[in-house]
């Protein structure tokens, strides 16, 4: 029996190729971002409630600019947390 | 007249009638300002993700309404002055926060479920 690292290929194998990430604002439509919509701006934060990048998301940079806004919105009227543990 | 939205965090000490009462105030104070409330939402009493004043709940207001651009400032000594008032903030609304606001009354759950995909 050969071990997985010393099997061969005589092509190489394609790794799986990936979906091409999308700004979900623009392929929806939604214009306009509401910072007291606290579920939905979970969506784009981690656990500690920092912003996620636009890597991650991949929201165009318009509608990033007007997440990070609505959250820091929602951040100051106490309906998301500054700091936190364990969101979502 | 432009389009704005205030937000307004009360202290949870307030009984169901001073509630009324301050929400009466700002409302009237909008009205004697040449202005209009569009909508007026209060959620009630709500936990805050974070203590402000020491207290972990508010009573929350939503009021958006149009008025002349100089009578936020008015608006906002009002609210600095008042002691039930622990936090509050206006938001200036363009024509697709509106047409959001407008739809989410009627009752349309536009976004969030289409969001969800």
């Amino acid at each position: 029996m050969a071990k997985a690292n010393e099997i061969k290929y005589l092509t190489a194998i394609k790794a799986e190729k990936r979906p091409k990430k999308y700004c979900r604002f623009k392929k929806l439509g939604i214009r306009y971002i509401d910072y007291k919509d606290a579920d939905f701006l979970k969506k784009f934060l981690n656990e500690q409630g920092k912003l996620l990048p636009r890597r991650i998301t991949g929201n165009s940079l318009k509608y990033q600019r007007k997440v990070s806004e609505a959250v820091k919105k929602a951040r100051q009227m106490a309906i998301l947390p500054y700091v936190t543990d364990l969101l979502k | 007249m432009q389009n704005y939205e205030l937000m307004v965090i009360f202290t949870p000490v307030l009984s169901e009638d001073e509630f009324k009462a301050a929400q009466k105030k700002f409302t009237s104070l909008l009205t004697e300002n040449e202005g209009t409330a569009v909508h007026e939402n209060a959620w009630g009493l709500k936990s805050l993700a974070y203590p402000i004043q020491k207290k972990t709940t508010g009573l929350y207001w939503v009021l958006e309404y149009q008025a002349p651009s100089d009578f936020n400032e008015k608006l906002n000594i009002q609210l600095l002055r008042d002691e039930s008032v622990l936090r509050h903030m206006f938001t200036a609304l363009d024509k697709y926060a509106v047409e959001y606001n407008a739809k989410k009354r009627s009752g349309v759950s536009s976004r969030n479920e289409k969001a969800e995909v």
